[in-house]
């Protein structure tokens, strides 16, 4: 299943790292931006820097960021819920850190990858999908798709670029 | 003298493949060794995983080492592997000055043949 650009997407209700629980839903924000990543990827770990300074960049303009890991943490301990919440405490995050312990969540917005990235408006439709920009390699581009989609949405024009391919480790699915 | 065996296991949930055999072929080609074939092996499963002791996706084994020494905390099984460029960024493929580099060693004690 995966959402479509326009399609209102799914709610749901994740614990971060520091015991707070967070939704979709009800944040007034303008934009919000959804990212399911992990602890091990290298795709994920290459793009961190670029979100986290969007993340940062964004927030004077109401823009909520939401990252969450969905990995099954018993084949990938490294995934696991103590292990993001080390990794929190050791580094510098500007977006809570959810657990979708369950994987539901990654299943009802077709997540594929990590990182990939969602961005929904204020009524939380799809205004964006894929990878923050085109090249993992490249701190460069400063996750420039992402940015050309809030700028949009924050400006309340649709994103030239709705839909991107998400590059990065396959979600590890539960058997 | 003979030629060198190269292997680059590789696991389907990374698209870092292609990049990780472009480069291995480049750093070949730097050093004048672009005749040497680069063997692909796919691991399917967490048996092959075991079977091999893949640590990630890609792994480049010369005469059956690993090009990069894997780190003690690195763990068997499927994933895509996480090497350090030498500016300290991560990448999903080795530096490619550490892949010459060890291209380069690892000819050099095989004698091999260019």
């Amino acid at each position: 299943m995966s959402i479509s650009i326009g399609a209102q997407a799914p709610d749901f209700q994740l614990p971060d790292t520091d015991g707070g629980m967070w939704s979709a839903s009800d944040s007034g924000a303008p934009a919000t931006v959804v990212v399911f990543t992990c602890n091990h990827c290298p795709y994920a770990l290459a793009w961190q820097d670029r979100l986290a300074d969007a993340a940062r960049d964004y927030a004077d303009r109401g823009v909520r960021f939401l990252a969450i890991n969905a990995n099954d943490a018993e084949r990938y301990p490294r995934d696991s819920f103590d292990a993001m919440k080390a990794r929190v405490d050791r580094e510098d995050w500007p977006m809570p850190y959810l657990h979708d312990a369950t994987q539901e969540v990654a299943h009802a917005y077709g997540a594929k990858v990590t990182p990939d990235v969602f961005v929904l408006d204020s009524e939380r439709r799809l205004r964006y999908r894929g990878a923050p920009d085109s090249d993992y390699d490249d701190p460069g581009q400063r996750a420039e798709w992402l940015r050309e989609a809030l700028d949009a949405v924050l400006g309340g024009s649709e994103p030239s670029r709705a839909e991107t391919k998400p590059v990065g480790c396959s979600i590890k699915w539960k058997a | 003298m003979r030629e060198l065996d190269v292997e680059l296991l590789w696991w389907e949930g990374c698209p870092s493949t292609d990049r990780a055999l472009a480069a291995v072929r480049e750093a070949l080609t730097d050093l004048g060794l672009d005749g040497v074939e680069v063997r692909m092996r796919e691991i399917k499963d967490d048996g092959d995983a075991a079977a091999t002791g893949f640590v990630g996706s890609p792994t480049i084994l010369i005469d059956g080492v690993d090009l990069i020494p894997a780190a003690p905390e690195e763990q068997i099984g499927l994933s895509c592997r996480v090497y350090r460029r030498r500016d300290g960024r991560v990448s999903p493929i080795p530096d490619p000055d550490d892949l010459r580099e060890a291209l380069r060693e690892a000819a050099e004690r095989a004698e091999v043949k260019r």
